[in-house]
């Protein structure tokens, strides 16, 4: 599963454009992830501009 | 005042592009609703700012001093040998804006036209019924609400979900983003010139710009292809050249961004329409999306006007917006596309190699049109098909 570094995130929605399954969001200054409908692609880990997304080792819930 | 429950237009995005769309559809007298998601229009932006005189003032029969942080003359691009390419006027021909502003006003104009504004105001999904968008669901202040309307425009920009509720794919692939991070640096010495800086060291598949913001000023920034991503990021891209060359600069304001360089979505469906990023009008080539923006908004508010007129939103009706951007919008996101796969596939010494071929010249339309004019002329090894999209002018 996909976590978010809170502090480094700029709230840009790059991972909102590349996530094929529509699980992020950007909700004015913050990102959501819906677990449920992620599909591990790790394509806005890749994106980030920042390196705010990092994919855990917490199994998908 | 409060929300009504029904609207004619509902646009989705307090962008240039969401604001044109609120503002035309409201001066041809249509019942509007602009919802932004943040609490304030403008801030914080994701632009490098710039943008041609000539587009502009198309739009603004007059273009107020606010809005303009600096007037440039020209642009410098350095190859990754150091080649400097300079295509300049002796007069102004573009500007820097001050987005917080710009963005702002043209809301402001949309609200004075008669378009309702709500900021803080967020869509969730659309209301569907028998195959049309017939609304939207949202969230304002915390409270749910629903908004009935007869169109409804996604000018939702990078981050659009409007295409994606009314079932459009408008997931960007890696290879059709570019990853940006920006800083507005104080204290170094600017021309009124935009720099354009090349090179796989540099940017990879991408490029960084330094876009002056008065005397001293500028937003320094980084796109890089997202194909091209690894463990390095713009960030620290970004970071390295700013040590290099403004080790001076004080930073004030740090900012990220995603820019569509793809193909349009499709943009139009039973009862709505995508305008600006949200329709992937970004240019591919110079990743420069406000005047697109800006032009598809005004195409969606008049569409939107003419439907509302005859009485039908269906596919069939919305279809003439794109029939409208096709012609210019469209060819000219088709050209900046090819080119900019031909570019990404450039070697560094290619990028030399073309820019040595034009280094001695000053060229003066400052358009990738303009360059790319010099460009074919002296590099026959151009491909073909390539450099014949550039031979037409394109209406803007």
């Amino acid at each position: 599963m996909i976590s978010i570094n809170r502090y480094k995130c700029g709230y840009c929605g790059a991972c909102v454009a590349v996530c094929p399954a529509g699980a992020i969001e950007l909700v004015e200054a913050w990102i959501e992830i819906d677990g449920e409908s992620c599909v591990e692609c790790n394509n806005c880990v890749k994106i980030c501009p920042i390196g705010a997304l990092e994919v855990s080792d917490e199994p998908k819930k | 005042m409060s929300l009504k429950n029904k609207y004619d237009v509902i646009v989705v995005g307090a962008g240039p592009g969401g604001s044109m769309t609120a503002k035309t559809a409201a001066e041809k007298g249509l019942n509007v609703l602009l919802i932004e998601k943040r609490q304030e229009i403008g801030s914080p932006i994701r632009c490098a700012e710039g943008v041609g005189k000539k587009s502009l003032k198309k739009f603004f029969p007059v273009i107020k001093d606010e809005w303009i942080s600096t007037k440039m003359s020209g642009v410098r691009i350095y190859s990754p040998d150091g080649t400097l390419v300079e295509m300049s006027d002796n007069r102004a021909v573009g500007y820097v804006l001050e987005r917080k502003i710009f963005d702002r006003d043209l809301a402001c104009m949309a609200a004075d036209a008669g378009a309702d504004v709500f900021t803080k105001t967020r869509a969730t999904d659309l209301i569907i019924k028998d195959n049309f968008v017939k609304g939207i669901e949202g969230i304002r202040l915390g409270e749910r609400f629903k908004v009935e309307a007869d169109i409804v425009v996604g000018a939702d920009g990078v981050e659009s979900k409007v295409g994606r509720w009314a079932g459009i794919n408008t997931t960007l692939k890696p290879k059709d983003i570019e990853s940006g991070a920006e800083y507005l640096i104080s204290g170094i010495p600017m021309e009124d010139l935009c720099e354009i800086y090349l090179g796989n060291d540099i940017a990879p598949a991408g490029y960084v710009w330094a876009f002056p913001k008065g005397k001293n000023r500028a937003n320094v920034g980084i796109g890089i292809l997202g194909s091209k991503l690894g463990e390095k990021r713009p960030f620290d891209y970004l970071n390295e050249f700013v040590k290099r060359k403004y080790r001076d600069g004080k930073i004030i304001e740090v900012i990220y961004g995603g820019i569509p360089v793809s193909r349009p979505t499709k943009t139009f469906g039973n009862g709505m329409m995508l305008v600006g990023d949200a329709a992937r009008f970004t240019d591919p080539i110079t990743g420069g999306g406000i005047t697109n923006a800006i032009k598809s908004g005004i195409y969606a508010g008049e569409v939107a006007a003419e439907c509302i007129e005859e009485g039908d939103f269906s596919e069939g009706g919305l279809k003439k917006y794109e029939k409208r951007w096709r012609s210019t919008i469209g060819e000219e996101n088709n050209r900046s596309y090819l080119l900019k796969e031909f570019f990404i596939n450039l070697p560094d010494g290619g990028l030399d190699v073309l820019a040595h071929s034009i280094n001695k010249i000053r060229i003066t339309e400052l358009s990738v049109r303009g360059l790319m004019g010099e460009l074919i002329d002296k590099n026959p090894w151009i491909p073909t098909g390539l450099a014949k999209l550039f031979k037409k002018k394109i209406e803007k």
